[in-house]
């Protein structure tokens, strides 16, 4: 077997060492009536050649988005990633390197956090950020319960607009840790009363800019009425290269803002893994969850990192932690600092300028569609489209024409009864002619 | 003209000391400053064209100030990454004996299987009839995941080990419900792992302590003497975090269930029993795998993990959405609590559907060792583990030495009494000799603890080597040779870093410098 050194020889050596007759001696503490046989319902082992014909025929069975035109976002967008990002994410002394408890073997990775850490919070234009969550959404839960430890108050109001999974997660967390949550009702058009949910048991106000359906939304007279009822407003994103364009929620009054990473330097893969964003105000700081990166010196003066604050964490604080978050998003964090390097401010605003310009394009050319309504006065890069009958059909349709078009709102959340709706997101990988093939195929699906 | 070019070198002992350089640098070991330091605004490493004329739809939402995010041209960004990955340690740099983090070989076939455009270039939320082989690699790593357990059904969505732990204890507590029971106490062994209490507390559980007994194992009478009409569940990892199989887990497992309560096993430590043993014949309702540890994929310097949960055939209608179900053919999501086949779902744990890219590697692991591959890998681990125990035992000191070690081999700092030292300095000198160092201080039932997990990845040279690196040190400690301790680390990148000045003034993002300085 190409993974294990050892060979029969060494095992004998080692046993005789040890001076055991077999290694089922090691095993003794095992009822031996639960010990298995065998395993018959599982293969032998495999050559890389057989496990890459079986995996790869598995691969096969799936449309890669970039084999058609593609419009699909709802939470996860794809981008144009640099060669020299998966290469570098790839260096074995990152990809196979631990959380950094050993600060002086593992300043590679404790810098790049803290280098992370500074660009998410630049972004987002807030005082601190941490070293990554597991994603967006779980992000958003962690900044609920976050909320609460601040507040001593447990409940939360999430807007109508947030992403329908993030509710979820954030809903189910909630449940069963005894908090309560105000859920708000959809408004596809946009211009959500979020104000009037707000009262003096309110820990936090849960809004989405952009929000689901695309609208950008003004977040000052939230963040203005949450403080004045002594809540905290949690500013939402899903797509992180809007920031490149719009006004930070930073800079709108929010307390903590969170958000999906994946956009810039992670692939699709199905949902994961992806990179949660986390940032907040300094103030705060003891009440976060996850890794911190922290700047400090070595015996002989020298400027170093390591993992710091950690007393609110769980190795250290257990049942008494903020949270129970150990694994993050390393890897993924660091696709996305490097790509965000390699962007810088320039190169973000252009990419954002870009994806602004295709969605607009994308926009007037389905509103000329005839049955077809666009929602959004304002959007990003993506947007809401009312389809005549049910959404759902006219993707499968489009599907069967080789395009993805996007995604049917009843696909996050089938009892909210906006079967007519799909979500439209369009990036800098799409041309001229994906957007004319959309369109055609869009026609001809509705004639 | 000099036709013979340069002339070959010849070694001189000059007998003076090493030069200080003028960049820092030393051959190899590169020094490098911060991206803020050395990027630019106005540069950019990624050539995007030009949006072209367009009126603008973003609701008088412009952002007006300055990101202020410096940007780095592609050679710089190349220089800067690697130069940041040479101050780092990984498995392909040595042998990484960090207790219960399963620091086994990363295989690259699982990192090329990931990168297939079929897997990594395909959206969660596309229709399932393009999608099909993605659907069908849930269905087939829950295929092994469950022939291994002997469980009833995976929940797949969660994306750690922590994250695991809490929709298996979430599962739990919707089983209450749905039985009509309020109960409010979780039991968790002294030994357990830190997630264990914060993920029982997360969900408003009170968390009640369990002593081990002398030899290392959880005390069956202390389990029994504290389960009650209040207690939701015990949390138990095994093998435990001593690297001791619990072997009284059957009698507890009964006695947990008798009392009304459910079993959670923390699989941390499931490389071990591998193949070896089924958890679901143990009496387990609830247990998260750790993909990257048993199943190979990176740990990538602290994520992203992987962390699906088995559940029993009591938990298994708790599972969360989605789920994957077989419809005639093709396979498909159910994807909302409440429709048929999640009509008692315990809820959603994240967006999407789990951590596809970590399905893959494992799966590409599990078909590379096959059911004899594993239980060889799981063998191989503790042979390794007691051979080390073995080796240093009469140097180092053994807790519990009586029963048999399973993947790891703990120490506690006995051995050191009178030498002045802790096991901080050990872990720090066997940064010196080329190895990460074992897990330090954990569990927090053993004093100084030094747990080693050395997994199946070693070749015994490998570990002779390391065997005999540990045995110099201990001799070392004990002959008094304290310089060699106390400066440690004297070759790596970094000398000791002051963790307590981070702590007490947190400095945790980078800012400009104020301007007065640069203009004076």
């Amino acid at each position: 077997m190409r993974y294990l050194p050892l060979t029969q020889e060494d095992r004998t050596e080692m046993l005789a060492r040890i001076g055991a007759t077999s290694v089922d001696a090691f095993f003794a503490d095992i009822p031996a009536a639960k010990l298995n046989p065998g395993l018959p319902d599982l293969p032998a082992h495999k050559s890389e050649l057989a496990v890459e014909r079986a995996l790869g025929r598995l691969a096969g069975q799936n449309v890669p988005a970039g084999s058609v035109p593609f419009f699909v976002g709802a939470g996860a967008y794809r981008h144009h990633v640099p060669a020299t990002v998966d290469h570098l994410i790839q260096r074995s002394e990152f990809l196979t390197s631990y959380t950094p408890y050993q600060p002086e073997i593992a300043q590679g990775t404790l810098q790049y956090l803290f280098e992370f850490q500074t660009q998410v919070a630049q972004l987002t234009g807030m005082d601190v950020a941490n070293a990554s969550m597991y994603d967006g959404s779980t992000a958003a839960a962690e900044a609920v319960l976050m909320a609460h430890r601040v507040t001593k108050r447990r409940k939360a109001v999430v807007a109508g607009n947030v992403h329908p999974h993030y509710r979820e997660t954030i809903a189910t967390v909630s449940r069963y840790a005894d908090d309560t949550v105000t859920a708000l009702t959809p408004a596809p058009e946009g211009g959500e009363d979020i104000l009037s949910a707000i009262d003096a048991e309110t820990s936090c106000v849960v809004v989405q800019s952009p929000d689901v359906f695309g609208h950008i939304v003004d977040l000052k007279p939230i963040a203005e009425k949450a403080h004045a009822a002594g809540a905290l407003l949690i500013a939402v994103f899903t797509e992180v290269v809007s920031l490149g364009l719009i006004e930070p929620a930073g800079a709108q009054g929010a307390d903590i803002v969170v958000g999906e990473g994946q956009s810039i330097g992670n692939p699709l893969t199905f949902g994961g893994p992806y990179v949660g964003l986390f940032a907040t105000r300094t103030k705060f700081i003891r009440q976060m969850p996850g890794r911190l990166a922290g700047e400090t010196v070595d015996a002989d003066g020298k400027r170093g990192f390591v993992l710091t604050l950690s007393t609110r964490e769980q190795h250290i604080r257990r049942e008494k932690a903020t949270s129970n978050i150990c694994t993050n998003s390393g890897l993924c964090a660091l696709a996305f600092t490097i790509h965000l390097t390699l962007l810088g401010e320039t190169g973000l605003t252009r990419l954002a300028r870009l994806n602004h310009a295709n969605a607009c394009k994308l926009a007037d050319a389905l509103a000329k569609v005839p049955g077809v309504q666009v929602l959004n006065k304002s959007f990003f890069n993506e947007f809401t489209i009312r389809v005549p009958g049910k959404a759902a059909d006219v993707i499968e349709k489009l599907a069967d024409k080789d395009i993805l078009g996007g995604v049917p709102y009843a696909r996050l959340a089938a009892k909210a009864g906006l079967d007519d709706l799909i979500l439209v997101a369009a990036t800098e990988i799409n041309t001229d002619e994906d957007r004319a093939a959309y369109v055609a195929a869009l026609k001809e699906v509705l004639a | 003209m000099n036709r013979e070019g340069r002339g070959a070198t010849t070694p001189i002992t000059t007998g003076t000391p090493a030069p200080t350089t003028f960049t820092g640098n030393h051959a190899l070991e590169l020094e490098e400053g911060l991206l803020f330091e050395i990027g630019r605004t106005e540069v950019t490493g990624v050539d995007i064209e030009d949006a072209g004329d367009f009126t603008s739809r973003l609701g008088g939402h412009e952002r007006k100030l300055s990101l202020d995010l410096p940007g780095l041209a592609e050679p710089e960004a190349m220089r800067h990454y690697v130069r940041l990955s040479r101050q780092n340690y990984g498995i392909d740099s040595g042998l990484f004996p960090l207790g219960s983090c399963t620091m086994k070989h990363n295989p690259r076939l699982n990192e090329k299987m990931a990168r297939l455009p079929g897997f990594a270039d395909v959206h969660p939320l596309q229709p399932a009839s393009t999608v099909q082989g993605a659907l069908g690699v849930i269905k087939e790593l829950s295929r092994w995941l469950l022939s291994l357990t002997g469980m009833q059904a995976v929940a797949f969505t969660p994306k750690a080990g922590a994250h695991g732990e809490l929709c298996g204890m979430m599962a739990i507590k919707a089983a209450h419900i749905a039985n009509g029971q309020k109960r409010d106490i979780v039991l968790v062994p002294e030994s357990a792992h830190g997630t264990n209490p914060a993920t029982a507390a997360l969900i408003g559980y009170q968390v009640k302590s369990i002593p081990a007994r002398a030899d290392g194992t959880v005390d069956v009478e202390s389990v029994k003497a504290a389960l009650s009409p209040q207690v939701a569940a015990l949390m138990l990892t095994n093998p435990n975090t001593c690297g001791l199989f619990e072997r009284d887990v059957v009698e507890i497992a009964d006695a947990v269930h008798a009392a009304g309560a459910y079993f959670y096993a923390d699989g941390a430590n499931f490389n071990a029993i591998l193949g070896k043993v089924k958890v679901g014949e143990l009496g387990v309702d609830a247990m998260h795998i750790n993909l990257h540890k048993t199943f190979s994929t990176p740990h990538g310097g602290g994520g992203p993990g992987a962390g699906p949960v088995v559940l029993s055939a009591a938990l298994a209608p708790f599972a969360p959405v989605p789920a994957v179900v077989t419809d005639g053919e093709s396979l498909r999501l159910v994807e909302e609590e409440g429709e048929a086949g999640a009509d008692q779902a315990l809820g959603r744990m994240s967006a999407f559907h789990g951590q596809m890219g970590m399905f893959v590697r494992a799966l590409s692991w599990m078909l590379s060792h096959g059911a004899d591959g594993m239980q060889q890998a799981s063998e191989d681990a503790v042979l390794s583990a007691n051979y080390i125990r073995a080796c240093l035992k009469d140097v180092m000191s053994v807790p519990y030495g009586e029963r048999p070690a399973m993947h790891e081999a703990l120490f506690d700092d006995a051995w050191l009494e009178g030498t002045g030292l802790s096991t901080l300095d050990i872990a720090k000198a066997l940064i010196d000799e080329g190895y990460h160092p074992m897990t330090v201080y954990f569990p927090l039932v053993v004093h100084g603890a030094m747990l080693i997990e050395p997994t199946e990845s070693e070749s015994k040279a490998s570990l002779d080597l390391f065997i005999g690196a540990l045995r110099d040190l201990a001799f070392a400690a004990k002959a008094g040779e304290k310089e060699r301790f106390l400066g440690a680390p004297h070759y790596a990148p970094r000398r000791r870093l002051d963790e307590t000045r981070a702590a007490r003034a947190p400095v945790l993002r980078w800012t400009r410098p104020p301007l007065a300085e640069a203009a004076e």
